[in-house]
């Protein structure tokens, strides 16, 4: 009796005799479908949001908005999994991925994604806001259905406007408190939005491979390894510039602005160091670092807005 | 009747599936539970008898 359409890759861990499937994932691999390091960025920029908006949250309620908004972050990491997983089977960086090795099936992972998208949606929509529910909602379906589903694998330009989705978070963190959207976190999803395409093709230029045997379009793959190049630079600028707007409109203080700067300006010499990488480079030192400090950059822009607002909470000067 | 026998793999993963899934259950039970009583407020607690 066939049970799903993926039994035939999927036989050590079903039971077709019986229509029933057993599979070996763990709770662990259950875990690993939500993209956990993904999630730790959508937590903090989600937190930083809710932190920056005025106005008063119940710290229970606010704990429940930042888990909902991971959860539907993960959520749709998973749909992105199950959707993803003939490409995710030929790339090194993905094939240990639940689905690629067979520990989870497709269909299991399409569920566990569609029970937790709507779950954290209900309750983010019951326990806070419909606002913030319906801004999360739109936000899994950009990624699973606008990203993952059409843009990945039609267009170079996939992670820059898939982009958005990562850049919602501190939307919707401010939307659980304020219960509307305003300037400030448009900024907030701004920098997000203009560092994706940076980071993204920094990863892309070394497992370009990877993407060419998965037939993924990205830039490096379809433009080649200079037009890329020249790409990363441009938008590490406008990057770094958007990193310092909070202090220039006044959402954040001279400090915060001080720290930016310095953050993108680095953020830049990185980027320049990858332009000047010689054409055919195998190693990609530059781009593994830039890669790596891109990460070290939202953080650190993040944690400066945070510390910037509780300073000023503390002092009575800001926010 | 046709039966399965499960694989020490198969039984290690269940077992682990069903804990995780006993915490969290226990975890919402919870949170809700604390979030009743938010949205609710402390008249919750007074209800004539």
């Amino acid at each position: 009796m066939a049970i799903t359409g993926e039994s035939q890759t999927l036989s050590p861990e079903l039971s077709p005799h019986l229509g029933i499937e057993i599979g070996e994932g763990t709770a662990r691999d259950f875990f690993a479908l939500l993209k956990p390091r993904v999630m730790s960025l959508v937590i903090f920029t989600a937190f930083v949001g809710l932190l920056l908006a005025p106005g008063e949250i119940n710290p229970v309620i606010g704990f429940i908005a930042v888990l909902s908004i991971a959860v539907g972050a993960g959520a749709s990491g998973a749909l992105n999994m199950w959707y993803d997983a003939d490409i995710d089977r030929v790339m090194s960086r993905t094939a240990t991925r639940p689905i690629p090795s067979g520990r989870i099936s497709a269909s299991t992972t399409l569920a566990f994604g569609i029970v937790l998208s709507v779950f954290s949606v209900v309750v983010l929509g019951l326990v806070v806001n419909w606002l913030s529910a319906g801004l999360l909602a739109f936000t899994i379906f950009f990624y699973a259905v606008v990203y993952t589903m059409w843009l990945k694998r039609s267009t170079p330009h996939n992670i820059v406007i898939g982009g958005a989705a990562g850049a919602f978070p501190p939307i919707i963190g401010w939307a659980c408190v304020t219960n509307s959207v305003a300037i400030e976190p448009i900024v907030l999803f701004a920098i997000i939005f203009l560092w994706t395409p940076p980071h993204f093709w920094a990863l892309a230029l070394f497992k370009c491979a990877d993407y060419g045997r998965a037939g993924v379009p990205m830039l490096p793959n379809v433009a080649g390894e200079r037009v890329t190049k020249n790409q990363i630079v441009v938008y590490s600028v406008l990057t770094a510039i958007s990193g310092v707007v909070p202090a220039a409109m006044g959402m954040a203080s001279l400090g915060y602005g001080l720290v930016a700067a310095a953050l993108g300006i680095v953020f830049v010499w990185y980027a320049a160091q990858v332009w000047r990488m010689a054409e055919g480079d195998v190693k990609m030192i530059a781009a593994k670092k830039l890669f790596g400090y891109s990460l070290v950059y939202l953080f650190g822009i993040f944690t400066a807005l945070a510390v910037d607002n509780l300073v000023g909470r503390v002092f009575g000067g800001g926010a | 009747m046709e039966q399965i026998e499960l694989t020490d793999a198969q039984k290690k993963a269940r077992r682990s599936r069903s804990v995780a899934l006993a915490i969290v259950l226990a975890g919402l039970a919870a949170l809700f539970y604390v979030v009743t009583v938010i949205k609710i407020g402390p008249e919750i607690f007074s209800r004539p008898m």
